[in-house]
């Protein structure tokens, strides 16, 4: 005991931060603040920390060069003790970690934590969202497969819309003129250097803005912020209902921290690392490229918008939602903070989630991808052969031969690109269905040129027979008057 | 001599040595910049002039369309596989040539080529290209990005340009912007 007091005093007299410990660890936090739901931000910097630490294991072994990259992650994954766990801790980290940033996101703006004199707090907060979605990017990239290589197309595709900047911003971004050695580097100083320097600066920011400014209240209904009385009010709360954060509040944060390291450990064990997929060689074009999970819901919207959307929607809508982000502690800087009182707030939230979580789910299914080798791996159903002519089934051939599975799905197998064709016959008449397959047109391209009139008829005939047993196919009534026009004139003598 | 009020010689000192600071920064700032700027700034463009071989006219049939590749005219040793590029090359009729890029020009994913329907299919987001590279259907709004070729001593070269975009002013028959898709009938 006498030995660990003599340390400390030598340490105290040389290295004098004791008293700014003592007085971080030990003031006043309002009593309702050691709750649950104030654990996401020091969630957040632990598994921030565990990043750090992953990752530079991970840079003893991985080479950052185009050549050898992908190859040291085999090794990572099959060579190296546990290199697989390491990586899959990094991996998960860095899922959790986006997560985690978000629901912190939402549970200070759903408490009013942004308002006076906390918006700076909320800028900053900001700035770390951005740079922890910049890590996620930069992160996948450096796995360095074929998702990461054709990922990095798509980020230059979309960086050269912006108008005269663009292509410029896309040698910027590569390196150079195409996706090489150059490219791999500069995201290897992105994720290592760059963004971490900024992510521990602005976490300094921010941390020490929420140590100065104290940690927002638990939000009352009634009780209405105000410039030129909270930092008195709050000072008034703090001391008539405060509890020390050290040990008052911190250990829900110490149980929670590690709560989230056994979770992300439990999904690494379980689940594994992530990939590498295919190696990255852009002559190998058998590949479907997915973005990681946090931009799965970017890739539906891709997907979703019309064309003459798509780069408006690209160049200006991150720039309002940044510009909305930032803005929002500066419009709504006093007032109401608790949920109950901000029904607008709390529907924003709602809709986010449901507009986020749908694109996610969608784009885990991608039904506007085509299935490249439905056409010869998906066999046509039996039901949809028995019973046919020869005709039919040559057309069903015809179906096959032409990539028709590829885009429309017959008993819901093939692709979803285009509508099912299991009852296309009830909704076209057998001359719609031609001018369809001729023309094309609504997404569908024309194939007037690339099918034989034998072949036409052959697949119309087929496509004939797609209706439910008790559904009659689709006709044209006026065909029927033209064809017989006695039918059609004396149409009462029938009986 | 008397000095302005508040302005000491020390204080005076200190500005002169901010100053300094800021024109040394100022000066170091012309080439940081310049480098960090290299792969915009085309100094160096050696071999993007450059003619690159796809093989032998043999391999690319009258009527076909076939995959080719080529290595990167401009490359360092660590690129790896990366600076193998993939292309299509459509032999029109014997004498006339198309050489597309593999990248969609949607999103820049890789286009597969079916000789069966005579189409090339994107596999992210569907986007679709008749064999002369023009739209057929889909979220591009333009045809295949093209490379300029030409035809010697029995052998076909192309013009190795950048991986093209969108936004970038690669060649196209078909860059006429398809402003919308009409809903399916």
């Amino acid at each position: 005991m006498r030995l660990i007091k003599t340390v400390v005093d030598w340490l105290g007299v040389r290295l004098p931060i004791d008293a700014t410990i003592q007085e971080t660890a030990g003031h006043q936090v309002p009593r309702d603040t050691a709750s649950w739901f104030y654990v996401f931000g020091s969630a957040a910097l632990v598994v921030f920390m565990l990043q750090i630490i992953t990752g530079i294991m991970l840079a003893f072994i991985y080479v950052p060069s185009a050549g050898q990259a992908w190859n040291s992650l085999q090794v990572l994954n099959h060579n190296v003790t546990l290199g697989w766990f390491i990586r899959a801790m990094h991996g998960w980290g860095s899922d959790f970690m986006v997560a985690i940033v978000l629901i912190h996101m939402v549970q200070v703006f759903l408490f009013g934590a942004y308002k006076f004199p906390r918006e700076l707090t909320w800028v900053v907060g900001i700035l770390l969202l951005i740079v922890t979605l910049g890590m996620a990017f930069t992160g996948q990239v450096l796995r360095f497969d074929q998702d990461a290589y054709w990922g990095l197309g798509i980020g230059a595709s979309i960086a050269s819309r912006v108008p005269i900047l663009g292509p410029p911003t896309v040698n910027l971004m590569l390196g150079g003129p195409i996706i090489a050695g150059a490219t791999l580097s500069r995201f290897f100083a992105l994720h290592v250097f760059i963004i971490p320097g900024l992510l521990i600066s602005f976490v300094v920011v921010h941390l020490l803005m929420v140590l100065r400014l104290g940690i927002n209240e638990w939000p009352m209904p009634g009780r209405v912020v105000r410039k030129a009385t909270y930092i008195k009010d709050y000072h008034e709360l703090t001391k008539r209902d405060g509890v020390p954060f050290v040990p008052g509040a911190v250990y829900k944060d110490l149980f929670f921290g590690a709560f989230i390291i056994i979770a992300i450990a439990a999904c690494a064990i379980y689940f594994g690392p992530f990939g590498p997929s295919g190696a990255p060689d852009p002559t190998i074009i058998q590949t479907a490229p997915r973005p990681d999970y946090f931009f799965l819901w970017l890739y539906a919207v891709l997907s979703l918008l019309p064309p003459s959307m798509e780069t408006p929607a690209l160049l200006i809508g991150p720039v309002i939602v940044l510009a909305g982000l930032i803005l929002l502690p500066f419009i709504f800087g006093e007032g109401e903070k608790s949920w109950r009182r901000r029904p607008i707030a709390v529907l924003t939230i709602l809709l986010s989630a449901v507009a986020l979580g749908t694109l996610t789910k969608l784009a885990q299914f991608a039904p506007w991808s085509p299935v490249m080798d439905a056409w010869s791996e998906i066999p046509v159903p039996s039901e949809f052969l028995q019973n046919r002519t020869a005709l039919e089934r040559q057309g069903a051939l015809v179906f096959k031969l032409k990539q028709c599975h590829n885009c429309h799905s017959l008993d819901d197998q093939g692709g979803k690109r285009g509508p099912a064709l299991d009852a296309v016959a009830v909704r076209l008449t057998p001359d719609q269905l031609i001018r369809q397959v001729i023309q094309g047109g609504g997404n569908m391209p024309a194939y007037g040129k690339n099918l034989s009139p034998a072949e036409t008829t052959a697949l119309v005939a087929f496509l004939e027979t797609l209706h439910p047993a008790g559904q009659l196919p689709a006709r044209d009534a006026s065909r029927t008057l033209a064809l017989d026009p006695q039918d059609g004139t004396a149409p009462a003598s029938k009986p | 001599m008397t000095l302005p009020e508040g302005l000491s010689r020390r204080t005076l000192l200190v500005k002169l040595g901010i100053a300094f600071n800021a024109a040394i920064a100022a000066v170091l700032a012309v080439p940081i910049v310049r480098y960090l700027m290299s792969p915009v700034i085309h100094e160096r463009k050696g071999g993007y002039d450059a003619w690159v071989s796809l093989g032998n006219l043999e391999q690319f049939p009258p009527g076909q369309t076939r995959f080719a590749t080529y290595r990167n005219p401009v490359v360092n040793p660590w690129d790896g596989t990366t600076g193998d590029i993939a292309c299509w090359v459509r032999n029109v009729d014997g004498k006339s040539f198309q050489v597309f890029a593999i990248n969609c020009a949607h999103l820049g994913c890789p286009v597969r080529w079916f000789p069966q329907s005579s189409l090339f299919l994107c596999p992210c987001h569907g986007g679709a290209y008749y064999q002369d590279g023009s739209r057929a259907s889909g979220p591009p709004e333009r045809g295949l990005f093209e490379y300029g070729y030409k035809l010697e001593s029995g052998r076909l070269f192309i013009k190795a340009e950048e991986m093209p975009t969108p936004g970038s002013a690669c060649k196209s028959k078909n860059s006429d912007i398809v402003r919308e898709i009409k809903p399916c009938a």
